[in-house]
């Protein structure tokens, strides 16, 4: 169901996928327009974007739930250690958050020569529940813009850097 | 008072005011530095719950509506929520923490680690820039960088990091050895090495002498276009026709110089190779 997600992202540029979550979301792909020399096949490309947007899946279930393993099949450095500690501490303060995303609009800015790492831009809009015990405090729609940088793993592209940077 | 004082002041208040992400509740700065402090000021009377909420940060802190909470400093960049609690209102606004100005650590890609000599564009360095939190740096940063190699030789290049990231490609030199190649962002430096190692032999030459029954052919000093030596263990491959009949020898250089012993066959063509450098040919009609 993904793959052909992804042949219809990269075919159409625009489509409505489901990340996991109840919600249905909109993806957009920018042209790419690289800065680097390497030039990035259609199959690395998708391969990097079904792996960003899975990732979303691994945020939200880890911030969700608490539980910072749920991280470590999406992120990986500096963005794992980060999004652990988010996790650890709500857990010690009995807070909890859902996140669910309602947009993406990506576009990919860098592959770097040797090929070992991916940057991208993410507009996202997402929804941000936030929960004290069992109690709902807020639930805000955000926007953000995302960048990200991937790198390789044994199967997959993980997120290795992945920070919101005002509009 | 002229129009033109109370445009200006006008202006002065709108910017200050775009300045501060206002709830009716709360007021908060609507950008931080990283490692950077920072106060939200409430209003209204009677005790109220903060919660903080962003990247590696949540905080949960009981406030007196009115005051002002202080916070030392948050350190991952990123977009945060602050939601003001209390029994009669909820009140929620986000700011974002920017990336320290001042780059603290570079995160330097070089490639390859080996290559041959007199390459175009065979190196390639790229670089992402972080400060002292990890933060990516994404106002645009100037990155230099230099090649440089025993001898002294360099190449240098300028590179201005958009979004966090710049990249560069440089030559091989035309000397082997172990090159330094050097991104630099500021005081801050990131080095990696890169052996260059002699090319394909260039001129590839070999003489013959006949030594009783047979025939001893030795190469010349086996070299690179550059004039650096070819590695020893460099496999030179000594070919001999004659009648329609073809015999091969390959050796291994030997101080730079590859050597073979072949059956004297009268009329023979002699030829010497390696890799796919072929060097001369010798008809022995003897």
């Amino acid at each position: 169901m993904m793959k052909l997600s992804l042949l219809l992202i990269l075919c159409t540029g625009l489509l409505a996928t489901s990340t996991g979550g109840s919600a249905e979301v909109s993806v957009r792909v920018e042209p790419t327009t690289l800065s680097g020399p390497r030039p990035l096949q259609d199959q690395s490309k998708a391969a990097v974007i079904r792996d960003y947007l899975h990732a979303w899946q691994g945020l939200r279930g880890a911030l969700e739930q608490n539980r910072p393993e749920l991280l470590a099949a999406d992120f990986v450095g500096t963005a794992r250690d980060t999004l652990a500690d988010t996790a650890q501490q709500q857990a010690e303060l009995g807070v909890h958050t859902r996140y669910q995303d309602l947009s993406h609009d990506l576009q990919i800015l860098f592959y770097s020569p040797d090929g070992l790492s991916i940057e991208l831009t993410d507009k996202v809009d997402y929804e941000v529940q936030v929960i004290d015990h069992d109690k709902v405090i807020t639930t805000q729609r955000e926007s953000s813009r995302y960048l990200v940088v991937l790198t390789p793993a044994e199967v997959r592209w993980k997120v290795r850097v992945f920070q919101s940077v005002p509009q | 008072m002229p129009r033109s004082t109370f445009l200006v002041a006008g202006l002065a208040l709108a910017a200050a005011h775009l300045a501060f992400a206002q709830s009716e509740r709360m007021n908060l700065p609507k950008i931080v530095e990283a490692g950077s402090g920072f106060s939200i000021q409430s209003s209204g009377s009677g005790k109220a719950t903060l919660y903080l909420i962003g990247p590696g940060r949540v905080l949960k802190q009981d406030l007196q509506l009115g005051d002002t909470a202080s916070f030392s400093s948050l350190y991952h960049a990123g977009h945060y929520l602050a939601v003001l609690v209390s029994q009669s209102f909820t009140a929620s606004d986000s700011f974002d923490v920017v990336p320290a100005g001042k780059p603290a650590t570079l995160s330097f890609l070089a490639k390859p680690s080996r290559l041959p000599v007199g390459l175009h564009d065979a190196i390639t360095g790229a670089v992402y820039v972080f400060d002292a939190y990890h933060n990516l740096i994404t106002a645009p940063t100037q990155v230099a960088f230099e090649l440089s190699n025993p001898s002294g030789g360099t190449q240098q290049r300028s590179v201005t990091a958009r979004d966090g990231s710049a990249w560069t490609a440089m030559d091989s030199t035309a000397q082997q050895g172990a090159d330094k190649f050097a991104a630099r962002v500021g005081n801050i430096t990131s080095t990696r090495v890169v052996a260059q190692v002699p090319g394909d032999p260039c001129g590839l030459k070999m003489n013959v002498h006949p030594v009783g029954e047979k025939l001893q052919l030795t190469t010349d000093p086996v070299r690179d276009c550059n004039g650096n030596a070819i590695s020893d263990g460099t496999v030179v491959t000594f070919t001999e026709r004659y009648g329609g009949a073809q015999s091969t020898v390959d050796a291994p250089l030997k101080r730079g110089i590859a050597e073979a012993t072949m059956q004297v066959h009268p009329g023979a063509t002699l030829s010497v190779a390696s890799g796919v450098v072929m060097g001369n040919q010798i008809g022995w009609a003897k």
